[in-house]
């Protein structure tokens, strides 16, 4: 199988390097835009909840994290597997540029979910599949992050911890049907079925859009960090200098 | 084979073996996995005696009895078909009521009770403003725990 032609311009670092430049601002001020009316969508207009009062709004932190949590995680492994496959070196570095973000939105996840679950469920933590399969999740990003520090050689840092991410995808599926196969104190997900009446669209509606603006954030950020880490790979590199000595010299 | 073709071909039989280990490992651990049993299980003597375990079920209407002064209930699981008297001496979650999804974590006594050590609320997945909860009731549709409407 050959990758697609315009495929490759994406393997060259200084094209992603500038193309990640130009698009990083306009994905981080539309993401911001978006949270901004998603939140005043969700603290302000949504009402209040039948059960759970205001004490349900956390969803509006919850929901977002734990879907990007194994979104990225999604992401970073296809990025590893293509550099396995295509020994694509730009594919590691986005894998590499992914993971703490991805960890990051794991820990957010985890910790609204046990700050939720003190006052409705009366802990906050239980040795349920859900909580448990998303900590997996958080040791595996952890585990990736160390394994690549663990190697003072780049290719062979890359490899090994693209083997780890590829082999951690098995954790994605269970994290996602943990509420339908095992008996769980977490919820079944809620917005999957659209029609029934598991959430009104005054709540909603915030809800999908800040998942969607969580992403762009993510993005965001995802291509500041591929810039830093192409810079550091690349950093003997002619055209690295050129761009060194453009952003030192006009003072 | 090409190099890459060999590559691609190694991700694979990586990610289906895996796939394949953990599927065995978890069916194989299904019953140590399971998070709660309910009433009729218990009451069909599936959870060990002499164990530790956790009961799920709805908290039976009309079953809450509470004793002024002290903090001790005692309520009915339910799962529809059986029920289990359930004791408790503690503070009870914020969701807890009547008709509500609850994980008691305790164990079985002689006379075939269960006493609690923690009672969890569980909640489901449906979130409405008040409103709607009401005009649901008022019609004949309450939502119950299981996440669909009657």
């Amino acid at each position: 199988m050959k990758l697609p032609a315009w495929l490759h311009k994406f393997a060259s670092p200084p094209h992603v390097y500038g193309f990640a430049g130009a698009l990083y601002p306009w994905l981080l001020g539309l993401s911001l835009v978006l949270m901004a009316v998603g939140f005043y969508g969700g603290l302000v207009l949504a009402p209040a909840d039948y059960q759970q009062g205001d004490g349900f709004r956390i969803i509006y932190v919850h929901v977002p994290s734990a879907y990007l949590s194994t979104a990225v995680y999604a992401l970073m492994a296809t990025a590893s597997a293509i550099g396995l496959i295509w020994r694509m070196k730009v594919a590691h570095a986005v894998a590499a540029a992914a993971a703490p973000i991805g960890a990051w939105f794991t820990l957010l996840a985890l910790m609204t979910g046990a700050i939720w679950g003190k006052p409705m469920w009366g802990t906050y933590w239980q040795w349920d599949p859900r909580l448990t399969s998303e900590l997996i999740l958080l040791f595996i990003y952890l585990g990736y992050i160390s394994l690549r520090g663990a190697f003072d050689e780049l290719g062979k840092a890359d490899r090994a911890s693209a083997w780890l991410a590829v082999v951690g995808v098995v954790n994605l599926p269970i994290i996602h049907y943990s509420v339908i196969w095992w008996s769980s104190i977490h919820q079944g997900p809620t917005i999957k079925k659209l029609g029934s009446p598991s959430i009104t669209m005054e709540m909603v509606w915030p809800l999908l859009l800040l998942i969607f603006a969580y992403s762009l954030f993510f993005a965001a950020i995802l291509l500041q960090r591929l810039r830093a880490e192409i810079l550091d790979r690349e950093r003997y590199s002619r055209w690295v200098g050129g761009v060194v000595q453009a952003t030192a010299s006009p003072t | 084979m090409k190099p890459r073709n060999q590559r691609m071909l190694a991700v694979g039989i990586i990610l289906v073996g895996v796939s394949l280990a953990v599927a065995l490992a978890t069916q194989a651990f299904q019953e140590n996995l399971l998070y709660f049993y309910s009433p009729s299980e218990v009451l069909a003597g599936e959870p060990p005696a002499d164990r530790r375990f956790r009961v799920g079920g709805l908290v039976e209407a009309d079953s809450v009895q509470r004793q002024d002064g002290v903090l001790e209930v005692e309520f009915r699981v339910t799962d529809m078909e059986q029920s289990l008297k359930v004791y408790y001496d503690g503070v009870l979650p914020d969701l807890f009521r009547e008709g509500q999804g609850v994980i008691a974590h305790g164990n079985l006594q002689a006379d075939g009770s269960f006493r609690a050590d923690q009672v969890l609320a569980k909640h489901d997945e449906n979130y409405m403003p008040p409103e709607v909860a009401e005009t649901l009731a008022k019609h004949g549709h309450p939502v119950d725990t299981a996440g669909q409407p009657n």
